[in-house]
């Protein structure tokens, strides 16, 4: 037995070092014309011995490793909150101290940090988006970008030819998305989960050479910038107003300006908007769609015995998610002031992707979780950033093999017969 | 001949070209497709280290003095070969197996994961951005009326030919006549029965990734002398368009999925020759959307009946 | 004569080179119940399927309350109020009883989005009548104590009885079950074949159904149907399809 593990130690160090010798050991320098070759630096090596190390005695220790994890509880989330009636009757005060410190918090900290957070926000509106589509009604769509973008575009463009104000556009685009969502999908909702995966990938890739190309409408790779921030009731959060007769937001309090005003502005903006999508999920999970998506993922084919057209029901979800990240792209825009097709590239559809399926598909809470913990973390860790994509993917194979159902497992409001 | 018909002909030779090189990583995908039924997310990237290795072992070799050319292609080949199919067997193992036989969706993500995960490997290893190589087999045979128009067929775009033809040959002889070959088939008919049946199916499967990432490197060897460049993000196009070819085709069936290469590197060709040529990777993700939409099964498949 | 509630000509389905149902007729009349039997691999569920919808038949018609539903969609045909079990038993297992029946109603509610999101009276009207409609149900089959325990948690016998709770919720007018005994032992068997008479009898549908057990069948048939290799065998009532020659040869005897 001991001699079967050895070998088998001997064969995974082996590959390791198959794998690491040439494309980590021997570097590419072009120098002038000619194209050569270096060795890697002495430590670039120390690391790699270190991995074949590694591999090598995790290999042969593999059945000692098994069981030390194995004694290793898992975590179980659930059992650090209270039992169901306490929840039931706290869970209404926890909301609102909740909603009260989210209103609070920005006046009392850092510019940044309330830019982070408002970022975090776009994202979990983007999670709870997908998730209605991944995790509700369990369509793969690696296109979602393209929803996102169509809803920045749309802002900017109206802001820009007709002068509409945020507020106004903010229906529009998601309605817009929604428009394309239906579009898109009304084609190819049909086809078997992974092809459509490939499909909306496609989609989503045809949507940015698109915006890459059309020049003369998007701007080409320069995109469109000096796009209108919003107003509250007219009021511009800028120094000086930049619209003919408008008042500027300190002039009408009577204070002095601050830029940290906007950005608070903008924060609370996103909290609005993430309380809406919110509220709007848990009503369509407690609505006869919600309840049509999840017994479509169970049983189709029982679904269409019963009578339910499944491209219909399938198409409301697709749309809705389009939707929610039509809100979520005109925001960005508005935020930003400038976009480009650069922000809306696969890695984001993967990203956001990432925040549904590791938050656990389905639970909005879990989607919340994840996407704080993938917008905040790389700000932690800044000096890790270049490893920052490395560890994303490796993060997303590990969870995979570890803890698919994602960290918070969805927890489905059930229907209760009162008897 | 007048010039249209030449120019014609010189986007149908550049066509299957490239074709038969997207004919070649599209192989990877039907097989893993046929036996698994799993999308292999991270094929693309394995073509992009073939094609990483390639230029190593080219650029160390002509550092070194080694002046012969077939020496060096067959070197490097070897060496692409053997390290691709390293990582496409790893990446099985470690991210693919462990999750067989849950719901589709996992190892989908998984692949996904891989997928970025090498990427991001070669860009901290290697860099982001474009290595070149000098060409190295230059040259070519063309016909045509100077005054006119000059069709050229490089020395190597009859290389890619040759050495597609032959690819494609081995492994059709391979396929059908060999044991393993035989295995391959069973497992992608039945895998449960073959399993039954005492055919060590994990192996089975481990041979199809290595297979399908020897292919690969091979058109990474390819396409990297063809093009000249290589960086990191190489695979993510060509795999999504090797995938395109692959369903083209018909997914499962590998002489669908030369088919499928050929006809969208025409396709690809023809479009940049007439139309401006940031569309035509448009083209190529609009027609696996129509593919999919009208003939999944794909022109060789066949159409599948649902079992209520 | 009232007019039949299905009547089925020469209804052929072909895989490729497969002939699976060979040129089969069947009528069902208004609170008929009739059987298919036939010996395993006859085509009987490929029947199902194409009167279902969920194959387009190769040929043949199928009438259904004088309409044609060959050529429909499965849903749509579902829609008609033809509906159909399975023979392994398809239920949301993760969603409740009272779930199930719900989903089911899925076209009798108000599925207007805005109308669920401001919970408009008619709404609310029509989810309770769903409700209501969903819990009569299952007094009927016995099993409003479980209304909310998820399906999948149900004793097989109890799934089977779901299944036929689910369909009936869905006002039907005429119901297949596709071997709906298998698996139930003799009290069980006995409870169906109460039900099924009382389906006929109080509720007014027609049932159709597809099964071995040939106590159950030679009990409750007005009509029995024999297939054999996907053609038509023989068909009569009880009788004179338990002294046919024909049948008795195919089936090598059961009981």
């Amino acid at each position: 037995m001991q001699n079967n593990k050895f070998y088998s130690a001997l064969f995974a160090a082996g590959i390791t070092f198959v794998l690491a010798c040439l494309m980590i050991g021997v570097k590419l320098d072009t120098e002038g014309t000619t194209l050569a070759i270096r060795g890697a630096t002495a430590e670039q090596w120390t690391w790699i011995g270190l991995g074949i190390s590694l591999v090598f005695l995790s290999q042969l220790f593999s059945n000692q490793i098994d069981a030390f994890f194995g004694k290793l509880p898992t975590p179980k989330l659930s059992s650090l909150l209270p039992e169901e009636k306490k929840m039931a009757t706290l869970k209404p005060w926890l909301i609102a101290a909740l909603i009260v410190g989210m209103i609070i918090w920005p006046f009392m900290v850092s510019r940044g940090s309330v830019d982070l957070a408002t970022l975090t926000l776009i994202y979990i509106m983007l999670g709870l988006g997908l998730n209605i589509v991944v995790g509700l009604a369990g369509l793969l769509d690696l296109g979602f970008v393209a929803f996102y973008a169509v809803g920045a575009y749309t802002y900017a463009l109206l802001s820009m030819y007709f002068g509409l104000s945020f507020w106004v556009c903010l229906p529009l685009a998601a309605g817009f998305a929604a428009l394309f969502g239906f579009v898109l999908g009304f084609p190819v909702l049909r086809l078997r989960g992974d092809y459509l995966a490939i499909v909306t990938l496609g989609f989503g890739e045809i949507i940015r050479i698109l915006l890459n190309n059309w020049t003369n409408v998007t701007g080409g790779p320069s995109g469109i910038s000096g796009i209108a921030k919003p107003t509250l009731f007219g009021l511009e959060f800028t120094r000086r107003a930049k619209e003919e007769g408008a008042q500027t937001f300190h002039d009408f309090m009577g204070i002095s300006y601050s830029s940290s005003y906007k950005v608070i502005f903008l924060y609370l903006i996103a909290v609005l908007l993430v309380i809406f999508v919110i509220y709007l999920i848990n009503r369509l999970m407690r609505m006869p769609i919600g309840r049509a998506w999840e017994a479509l993922r169970e049983d189709e084919i029982a679904c269409r015995s019963l009578g339910l057209n499944r491209t219909a029901i399938k198409l409301s979800a697709f749309t809705i998610g389009a939707s929610t990240a039509g809100f979520a792209g005109s925001f960005f825009a508005a935020r930003q002031g400038f976009i480009s097709p650069e922000s809306f590239i696969f890695i984001e559809s993967a990203i956001i992707l990432a925040i549904v399926v590791l938050g656990g598909m389905g639970s909005q809470i879990g989607v919340i979780l994840a996407a704080i913990v993938m917008t905040i973390l790389p700000e932690l860790a800044r000096e890790f950033s270049e490893y920052r994509m490395l560890m994303f993917g490796l993060l997303m194979v590990i969870m995979m093999r570890w803890r698919p159902e994602g960290l918070v497992p969805m927890k489905r409001p059930h229907l209760e017969l009162k008897q | 001949m007048t010039e249209t018909l030449l120019y014609l002909i010189q986007q149908l030779i550049n066509g299957l070209t490239i074709g038969s090189t997207y004919a070649l990583i599209a192989i990877g995908y039907t097989m893993v497709y046929g036996i698994i039924g799993m999308i292999n997310f991270a094929h693309g990237e394995i073509y992009m280290i073939g094609s990483y290795v390639t230029f190593i072992v080219i650029a160390g070799l002509l550092g070194m003095g080694l002046v012969s050319l077939p020496i060096i292609l067959i070197l490097a080949l070897i060496v692409a070969v053997i390290i691709a199919s390293t990582y496409g067997w790893t990446v099985e193992r470690v991210a693919y197996r462990p999750l067989r036989g849950s719901n589709r969706l996992i190892p989908l993500i998984s692949a996904i994961g891989m997928s970025i995960f090498l990427q991001n490997y070669v860009v901290l290893a290697q860099g982001s951005r474009d290595v070149a190589l000098p060409p190295q087999i230059t040259g070519g045979w063309t016909f045509g009326d100077p005054s006119v128009f000059e069709v050229s067929f490089s020395y190597m775009q009859a290389l890619i030919w040759v050495a597609t033809f032959v690819t494609m040959t081995a492994l059709t002889l391979f396929i059908s006549k060999s044991r393993m070959g035989r295995a391959c088939r069973a497992c992608s008919e039945d895998l449960g029965m073959t399993n039954l049946l005492g055919i060590d199916t994990n192996r089975t499967i481990a041979l199809t990734f290595v297979i399908g990432a020897a292919l690969a490197a091979v058109a990474g060897l390819l396409l990297g002398l063809y093009y000249g460049v290589v960086n990191p993000f190489v695979g993510f196009i060509a795999g999504l368009k090797a995938f395109t070819a692959a369903v083209l085709g018909g997914i499962g069936s590998i002489p669908g999925a030369v088919l499928g290469g050929l006809i969208l590197g025409v396709t690809e060709a023809l479009t940049s020759a007439y139309f401006p040529s940031e569309y035509k990777d448009v083209v190529s993700f609009s027609l696996l959307v129509l593919i999919l939409l009208f003939r999944p099964s794909g022109l060789l498949g066949k159409p599948e009946v649902e079992k209520v | 004569m009232s007019q039949l509630l299905l009547d089925v000509q020469g209804l052929t389905m072909r895989f490729g080179g497969l002939v699976a149902v060979n040129k089969v007729n069947l009528t069902v009349k208004n609170r008929q119940i009739v059987s298919i039997i036939g010996p395993n691999g006859a085509g009987k569920t490929t029947v199902f399927n194409c009167l279902s919808g969920f194959y387009i038949p190769t040929e043949g018609s199928v009438m259904f309350n004088g309409k044609e539903m060959a050529g429909l969609k499965d849903f749509q045909i579902s829609r008609q109020g033809l509906v159909r079990t399975f023979q392994h038993v398809r239920l949301f297992s993760k969603m409740t009883v009272i779930e199930n029946m719900l989903v089911a109603q899925h076209r009798h509610l108000n599925t207007n989005l805005l109308a669920g999101l401001l919970k408009t009276g008619s709404y609310r009207r029509l989810e309770q009548e769903a409700m209501d409609r969903a819990a009569h149900w299952l007094k009927e089959v016995d099993l409003l104590e479980f209304a909310n325990r998820e399906a999948g948690n149900l004793a097989y016998g109890q799934q089977r009885r779901l299944e036929i709770a689910r369909c009936m919720v869905t006002q039907p007018e005429l119901l297949l079950l596709d071997e709906p005994a298998a698996g139930l032992n003799p009290n069980e068997t006995k409870e169906l074949d109460e039900l099924i008479v009382r389906l006929r009898d109080e509720h007014e549908i027609s049932v159709l159904l597809i099964e071995h057990d040939m106590g159950l069948v030679m009990g409750i048939s007005d009509h029995i149907y024999v297939i054999a290799q996907g053609t038509p065998l023989a068909d009569g009532n009880a009788e004179e399809i338990k002294n046919n020659p024909e049948v008795i040869k195919a089936y090598l005897g059961e009981e």
